[in-house]
């Protein structure tokens, strides 16, 4: 489990990035729960971190892919691919990740730089 | 409803079938297309298709588990609708009558006159008019790009990162001033500059030189710009000459309202083809956005469904981003109506701020450069407010 920053530090509508490889988001949302998803948007290299939070979808800042953060499935294109999701849980007042063991779906230029290929 | 056609198959025709699935529609849905390829995705066709780092298998808009129990009829254009029993007439002959139509025919490139014909030349709109640049571009030369609206300043940018040596020429004194007011249609154009790009504005161009291949671009001050391939990327016309005669509205596309609803009972319009009544500025616009081809039809297809009896939300301001010279550009919604444009945050002088357009101190539109947090930002405020 890795911890992501503490529930009071989180406010409703807000999302939170841990900078992991690849980085991983946690948002709480305005009916006040929490989800965990990759961060990298599956169709390019953008922050859902940094995207549209509306109800249990996030859209992507870029390109206006949608993800529902309880399956991480795709909610409308470009992206056609999903994005993982990982366990959330709250102890002490702490936000804790458990991530997934599934392989991530990363656009393919931050698959070519992770495969350490030119970007 | 026991068939719905759908004419168009580019993102607002699939968007629409997308819809009348989602809505519970289980009737029979014929989706008509003019060119012969499924649903695939405009946007990197002046960016990373044409560049060669995506494949047309990258380009498809639909996923590979999805089935929306549709007839594709791919190739033969619509050429009329007859309104009495609402037949859409396909240029095969075939004749599809439907209880519901989804007008998403989009708008077509315009082109130079007298240019037909002559090698070197293109548009650039379809996937076929991508493969054929691309492969021009990929044996080099001297680029003029007619036109610094977004598809040209693309085009340019990837030309220039393949090397080629790019003039952009536009008519206008300073380019894209109509979507984004003069001032910063300077600072985004100022790109191409930045990577040794020239411009040439304020100036119109008067014909292309050339026997079978295009040779030079001949402008009205008597200038000559030397080029083995032109593109030509002076906008688009809506594609409703084939509606002609059907007793729909027409003008600068099909006139509807924010749903699509237009003048025909059973008939929606989105997309580029749809001049559309947006409540937030009080006027019918045509706007070509990706982003409006995707949430649209929605509205249209709830409209549809429900015989027209249901009342239009408010859309959400219109969106668009456009990528250039690894620059992230975003534009929320409307230049036009702003009296100051100010920048909130970040440099001009380095490519990374978000500017905000404000009338009589409301904000009304927001423009960023490589600061997609902060424009997401305020592109749910104005959403909000505006």
């Amino acid at each position: 489990m890795i911890p992501a920053c503490r529930l009071a530090d989180l406010p409703r509508g807000e999302a939170h990035r841990l900078d992991i490889d690849p980085p991983v988001s946690v948002f709480h949302t305005d009916d006040g729960e929490l989800y965990a998803i990759d961060d990298t948007c599956t169709h390019q290299d953008a922050s859902l971190a940094d995207g549209w939070l509306e109800g249990c979808e996030v859209e992507c800042p870029l390109h206006a892919s949608k993800f529902d953060l309880r399956t991480g499935a795709v909610d409308a294109p470009p992206a056609k691919l999903p994005v993982r999701t990982h366990e959330v849980l709250v102890e002490d007042g702490m936000i804790f990740v458990r991530l997934s063991t599934e392989a991530p779906n990363l656009p393919p230029c931050v698959a070519a730089r992770l495969a350490g290929g030119p970007a | 409803m026991r068939t719905v056609a759908v004419v168009g198959a580019s993102l607002a025709g699939l968007s629409a079938a997308r819809s009348l699935r989602k809505r519970g529609y289980e009737g029979r849905l014929v989706v008509i297309g003019d060119e012969p390829h499924r649903p695939y995705d405009r946007p990197p066709l002046s960016k990373e298709f044409l560049a060669g780092t995506l494949g047309e298998a990258d380009l498809a808009l639909e996923r590979d588990d999805e089935d929306l129990q549709a007839e594709w009829v791919l190739g033969p254009r619509a050429t009329a609708l007859d309104p009495t029993e609402r037949a859409i007439r396909l240029a095969d002959g075939r004749t599809v009558r439907a209880d519901g139509v989804v007008l998403a025919t989009g708008a077509a490139a315009r082109t130079l006159p007298g240019t037909d014909g002559l090698a070197g030349v293109h548009t650039l709109r379809t996937l076929d008019d991508a493969r054929a640049l691309r492969d021009e571009l990929a044996r080099g030369g001297r680029l003029v790009v007619i036109g610094g609206g977004f598809i040209g300043a693309e085009v340019a940018s990837t030309a220039n990162a393949l090397g080629l040596d790019v003039t952009v020429v536009e008519a206008a004194p300073t380019p894209l001033a109509g979507p984004l007011g003069a001032d910063m249609g300077a600072v985004v154009s100022a790109l191409h500059a930045d990577h040794g790009v020239r411009l040439v504005c304020g100036v119109g161009v008067k014909g292309l030189s050339g026997e079978r291949r295009v040779d030079a671009v001949l402008l009205e001050d008597g200038r000559t710009i030397p080029a083995d391939i032109v593109v030509v990327g002076v906008g688009a016309t809506p594609c409703v000459d084939w509606l002609h005669g059907s007793g729909l509205a027409l003008d600068n596309g099909v006139t509807c309202g924010a749903d699509g609803r237009t003048t025909l009972a059973g008939v929606v319009a989105v997309g580029d083809c749809a001049n559309w009544y947006d409540p937030r500025t009080g006027t019918h616009r045509r706007i070509e956005h990706w982003t409006g081809a995707l949430e649209r039809p929605d509205a249209a297809v709830a409209t549809l469904l429900a015989h027209g009896a249901c009342e239009p939300g408010v859309p959400r301001p219109p969106y668009f981003w456009s990528d250039q010279y690894g620059v992230k550009i975003q534009f929320v919604g409307h230049a036009a109506g702003a009296d100051t444009v100010t920048v909130e945050e970040g440099s001009l002088a380095e490519r990374s701020f978000l500017a905000v357009y404000r009338r009589a101190g409301t904000p009304v539109a927001a423009l960023g450069m490589n600061q997609p947090r902060l424009f997401t930002r305020w592109r749910k405020q104005l959403a909000a407010t505006s």
